[in-house]
């Protein structure tokens, strides 16, 4: 789906979303009631230090707004952007900086629910979609951690040994279906019913805490991470 | 700062094992560790790679002390898969962090990572974001989680949001704090644009020296476990807040930067506007011409992080 179908299948009661320079911004409303937020990364937009701290500005600004308002943030970006400018500005505070606000918003009583419609990489995903309190999907989404052909740079292994795993391996291959069995995605949206009231269903739910470990269990797609930490915690505690 | 003496010899910080470091950062005798090797944790992934797995995979995590204070301390073994965040390795970190909420008790991160482990990416990607919910959580708590990047694979990738994610940070000279890796971006954007094997581009671009100089740390120590062990007490004494008015001030500074350093071409460009005369200078001076200049000139943090 594309972001003006989205946003109208969103919002009956309409909206005021505008688009510049690859980020959305805006609120709409999905019924008499309820106006949302809205934040966005769209057209494959690799974030760089600029448009992470515009996205960080206007969270912040919402964050502090006593109203308990949901923001929802559409997703369909590119990996960080990847040059020596944005790493010299320091991306690595600013990508943080986003996720932080992201956090800030929630605390602050905003629900924070990510929408990834397209793409999202590496440490754009994490400051985007993944810092959101909670993250749905569309079907057709396409997130990764990193492209093959620097996946092969690092792991000094080919693009075709490569390929053949991803294909056979869903903790190390791209794609929704894979995500979601790690338990980053909380549930993948319809898009031939309202979007709305989809939407208005996440509302509904009081705000959970960070299940994506169980998630990974019961879906199978991470085995051992919520042993895992639950163990240290236990032995943390019992140290003292 | 500490000097090496008999008593208490230089030890490279880059050279040392995330135990070596421990066992040195650590008041003697301290350290107790959770979910250590004898419990051979493994990887359940990297065999499908036919790569070999560490019975800690690649991280130690437990309980300490530091100058009598009680800590929660990680190290990551950048000798081992490059420090690479995968399940279990990320797992064990966002325990101690959960830990760390609920007991209040600080926590100190060695880092030493190149980012998500990439034969089992999608587990260590999502590690990444848990550890980093786990970490505001904490700062939320009024928990300290302090930082130090001075290891031999750097801290790239996603563990360089985590430290973003830290009330504060100390770094060395040899410390490299940046998103995507020298190589990632000559892979993809070519040599013109990042030549990796320019080692001293790689410094002026993410070492610890120009980090320093922009406030993306706030601590600068010699490569040495006794510089690490002060510099890890001073950034203990910094506050832990986390809230909107931390964060606004993070979004001013952050702008700050850009609107002062945006359109520098190189790190020599912008320590030059930071006023310092001969920036050329800059990557060979030694620790005190250095912090003698760096703490007149430099952008600090003022704990807007």
């Amino acid at each position: 789906m594309q972001p003006a179908e989205i946003l109208t299948s969103l919002f009956p009661a309409g909206h005021q979303v505008t688009e510049e320079a690859g980020l959305l911004a805006g609120s709409g409303q999905v019924d008499g009631q309820t106006t949302v937020d809205v934040v966005g990364i769209t057209g494959k937009t690799y974030p760089g230090v600029d448009e992470a701290l515009t996205l960080a500005g206007r969270i912040l600004a919402i964050a502090a707004r006593p109203d308990p308002a949901p923001l929802l943030f559409l997703v369909d970006s590119g990996s960080q952007r990847m040059s020596r400018r944005d790493e010299l500005m320091g991306l690595s505070e600013t990508l943080a900086h986003l996720a932080k606000a992201l956090w800030q918003a929630e605390r602050a009583g905003h629900r924070t629910i990510g929408l990834l419609y397209g793409g999202s990489a590496a440490g754009a995903f994490i400051a985007t979609a993944l810092a959101c309190g909670e993250l749905v999907a569309l079907p057709g989404a396409w997130p990764e951690v990193m492209d093959l052909p620097s996946m092969a740079r690092v792991t000094k292994l080919s693009v075709d040994v490569l390929k053949e795993k991803a294909a056979t391996t869903p903790v190390f291959a791209p794609g929704l279906d894979n995500l979601f069995a790690t338990g980053a995605i909380a549930e993948i949206w319809d898009p031939a019913q309202p979007l709305s009231e989809q939407l208005k269903a996440v509302l509904a739910r009081p705000a959970a805490g960070d299940d994506r470990a169980r998630w990974g269990l019961d879906r199978g797609g991470r085995q051992k991470a919520a042993t895992i930490a639950q163990e240290v915690e236990r032995l943390a505690l019992a140290h003292g | 700062m500490t000097s090496p003496s008999p008593a208490n010899p230089h030890r490279s910080w880059y050279e040392e094992s995330a135990r070596g470091r421990l066992s040195h950062l650590l008041d003697a005798g301290s350290f107790s560790e959770f979910l250590g090797p004898q419990r051979r944790e493994l990887s359940p992934h990297l065999a499908l790679f036919n790569l070999p797995r560490q019975f800690d995979d690649g991280i130690v995590v437990g309980a300490g002390a530091l100058a009598g204070r009680p800590v929660l301390v990680a190290a990551q073994e950048g000798r081992f898969m490059g420090g690479a965040i995968g399940e279990v390795h990320g797992a064990k970190l966002t325990g101690l962090l959960h830990a760390a909420r609920q007991m209040k008790r600080d926590v100190v991160i060695l880092f030493d990572t190149g980012g998500v482990r990439l034969q089992e990416a999608n587990a260590g990607e999502l590690a990444i974001s848990e550890i980093i919910r786990a970490t505001v959580q904490a700062r939320a708590a009024g928990v300290r989680v302090i930082g130090l990047l001075g290891g031999r694979a750097g801290c790239y990738g996603g563990g360089s949001l985590i430290a973003g994610c830290c009330s504060a940070l100390v770094i060395s000279e040899q410390g490299r704090l940046s998103v995507s890796g020298p190589e990632v971006i000559e892979t993809n954007k070519g040599v013109e644009e990042f030549d990796s094997k320019d080692r001293a581009l790689v410094w002026r671009t993410m070492g610890g020296k120009h980090r320093y100089l922009i406030g993306g740390v706030d601590l600068f120590v010699a490569d040495d476990v006794a510089a690490f062990r002060a510099g890890a007490l001073a950034a203990l004494d910094r506050p832990a807040t986390l809230d909107q008015a931390v964060l606004a001030a993070e979004q001013a500074r952050l702008e700050r930067r850009l609107a002062r350093f945006g359109d520098a071409a190189d790190g020599t460009e912008v320590w030059a506007r930071l006023g310092i005369n001969q920036p050329t200078d800059v990557p060979d001076m030694d620790l005190d011409a250095f912090l003698t200049i760096a703490n007149r000139q430099r952008e600090g943090a003022d704990a807007a992080r």
